[in-house]
């Protein structure tokens, strides 16, 4: 039983280095966020926990995990989706080519409201 | 019956945790990486509500277990939800730290309550898990707490040290790791609270000697402790789900943690032995002070950015300190407006955790296919013709390339192969590693000295009023 768990657990290592060393640096902020929020699976554990609790002690402790964990997946997936969405191409309209030579200002300004 | 409930849950734990490996998969390319979240988010819920249906059929769940469930996903939800709609992008380390802390918490509450329900007959198996969990779990949140404090200005940024400190956090991870030994051998829970005190306090020691501008070390290396704390917490309770999380989580802040090591040019045994933050151990081998320098206004430097044909914008910290990131968007965008071709430079440790200054940039509207890895963008500079920049120091010191200073090795951006170079900063004062840095005095460098907000919205004012 602990030798399974361990296999799956230096496999799933070995898995999470393979995929994570593909991410570019440009991303690495929100895949520590991503990552973040995957341990919040540990809200799993804490409902677990719960779910043996039959005394105050233990429905403090219980209580606690899973506020800690809930904050933990919630507020991971959220930011990290809100970073995400940051991450944009140029919009069409403001193409590489410096055609918008008469007036730069306003691209620029457009450029900000459409993405914002 | 039983049997084969079991094995349906812990197929969905399967699938849950193929969503997480495919989440973080998609997240190698930024145009996938939203698809990867969500892909992600959808693994989540089906392993929490696997869970749920777990515990129902485990029967042996209070109606005020129920209710405490309910109320800790209310109110640890609510404030996870609110932290993270409303923090600012330069606060997303603080944040990170945050997660850190209750993610690795709520790991080593698990294992806590686990132990305190199993009682004295705990097999060795199953309390070695459980003692790792617990000591990598409260380092995790009493170190994280400390991060977020100085991350925040809440704590000092600067190094807290004194005679010994390192001696005394031997001491505590040592009794700490023994006590935890003794716990393994004789169950109390007399002896695991003092492993808890032991690691908490460890957590706080560990975090308090470190500088602020280590801290993407420090964050990354924290998050490869939660990872692992989960994963331990998977031991405790027989759950592959957290297991393998909990492992790809460790991956992930391990290779963040080497490659932020290696670009702040420390080894990862020198950071685990708390020898990092004060930089003081080399001592700084001074160059000719403010001599040669050679400064240049607004109008002149406007004039050189604007005919450029290809410019390339260095941001460090500094840029997100003085909160000028939308300034230095404002004038890329007018300049390649003029056709010239625009691009960032972005140093690994250039902000306050991985990827950073990706992420303060990508929020001002900056297209990420501008932002350029240094391994991608140094042979660029030979064909530059400006380079900018700005709130950026150690990282763009070419005295890294000889042996004998304070940064001697450190992976630098060669920004002195541009054609001109122009500094943007507020005075000669050193960078983090306090050496004089060797760009500043050479031939091709224009200093223009003012605060990095105020000095680009002149420069783009100038490009406006002088070539618009």
């Amino acid at each position: 039983m602990l030798l399974t768990d361990f296999i799956i657990f230096v496999l799933s290592l070995w898995v999470g280095f393979e995929v994570i060393s593909k991410v570019p640096a440009t991303l690495h902020t929100p895949l520590m966020s991503a990552a973040n929020s995957i341990h919040g699976v540990v809200l799993a554990g804490a409902i677990v926990i719960a779910a043996t609790a039959h005394n105050a002690v233990g429905y403090v402790l219980a209580f606690v995990a899973v506020a800690f964990a809930a904050m933990n997946v919630v507020g991971g997936y959220v930011v990290t989706g809100r970073m995400l969405k940051m991450f944009r191409r140029r919009p069409a309209p403001a193409a590489p080519a410096p055609a918008a030579q008469s007036a730069p200002a306003v691209p620029a300004a457009g450029n900000g409201k459409v993405t914002a | 019956m039983t049997g084969s409930f079991n094995t349906v849950i812990q197929l969905i734990y399967l699938l849950a945790a193929s969503c997480f490996v495919l989440g973080l998969h998609l997240m190698n390319n930024p145009a996938t990486a939203r698809r990867g979240n969500q892909v992600s988010v959808a693994g989540m819920v089906a392993a929490i509500v696997a869970t749920g249906v777990l515990v129902v059929h485990l029967g042996t769940i209070t109606a005020t277990g129920w209710a405490v469930i309910g109320a800790g996903i209310l109110v640890g939800g609510g404030a996870g939800l609110y932290t993270a709609r409303t923090v600012k992008m330069t606060a997303m380390p603080q944040l990170v730290s945050i997660f850190n802390a209750v993610g690795g918490g709520a790991a080593a509450l698990v294992a806590i309550r686990d132990f305190m329900s199993v009682g004295s007959g705990i097999t060795a198996s199953h309390s070695v898990p459980t003692v790792l969990d617990v000591i990598i779990g409260s380092v995790t949140f009493s170190g994280s707490i400390i991060a977020a404090g100085k991350l925040q200005g809440l704590i000092t940024s600067a190094p807290v040290t004194f005679p010994g400190a390192r001696f005394v956090n031997l001491i505590v991870a040592a009794a700490a790791v023994g006590v935890g030994g003794y716990v393994v051998a004789a169950p109390s829970m007399a002896s695991l609270g003092i492993v808890i005190a032991a690691a908490l306090i460890f957590g706080i020691t560990m975090v308090m000697p470190i500088g602020g501008a280590d801290m993407p070390v420090v964050i990354s290396l924290l998050n490869a402790f939660t990872g692992t704390a989960v994963a331990m917490a998977g031991f405790v309770i027989g759950n592959t789900g957290l297991i393998i999380a909990g492992a790809l989580v460790g991956a992930s802040g391990g290779i963040l943690t080497k490659l932020m090591a290696d670009a702040m040019n420390r080894s990862i045994g020198n950071i685990m032995l708390g020898g990092f933050g004060s930089g003081d151990s080399v001592a700084a081998i001074a160059g000719p002070a403010g001599a040669g320098v050679q400064s240049i206004a607004a109008d002149d430097a406007a004039i050189q950015l604007a005919y450029a044909s290809k410019v390339i914008i260095v941001p460090g910290y500094g840029l997100a300190a003085a909160q000028a990131q939308h300034e230095v968007a404002a004038l890329a965008d007018l300049l390649e407006a003029r056709g010239v071709e625009v691009s960032y430079a972005i140093h690994p440790v250039a902000g306050r955790m991985p990827g950073h200054m990706n992420v303060l940039l990508a929020e001002a509207n900056v297209p990420y296919p501008l932002l350029k890895e240094m391994d991608e963008i140094n042979p660029e500079f030979a064909r530059t013709d400006v380079a900018l920049v700005i709130g950026a120091n150690d990282v763009t010191n070419p005295a890294a390339r000889r042996p004998g200073t304070a940064i001697s090795g450190m992976p630098i951006l060669d920004v002195d192969a541009a054609k001109s170079i122009i500094v943007i900063k507020r005075s000669m004062g050193h960078g983090y590693a306090g050496i004089d840095n060797e760009l500043y005095t050479n031939p091709k460098t224009s200093m223009f000295f003012a605060d990095a907000k105020k000095g680009l919205a002149e420069l783009t004012a100038s490009v406006k009023t002088l070539v618009g």
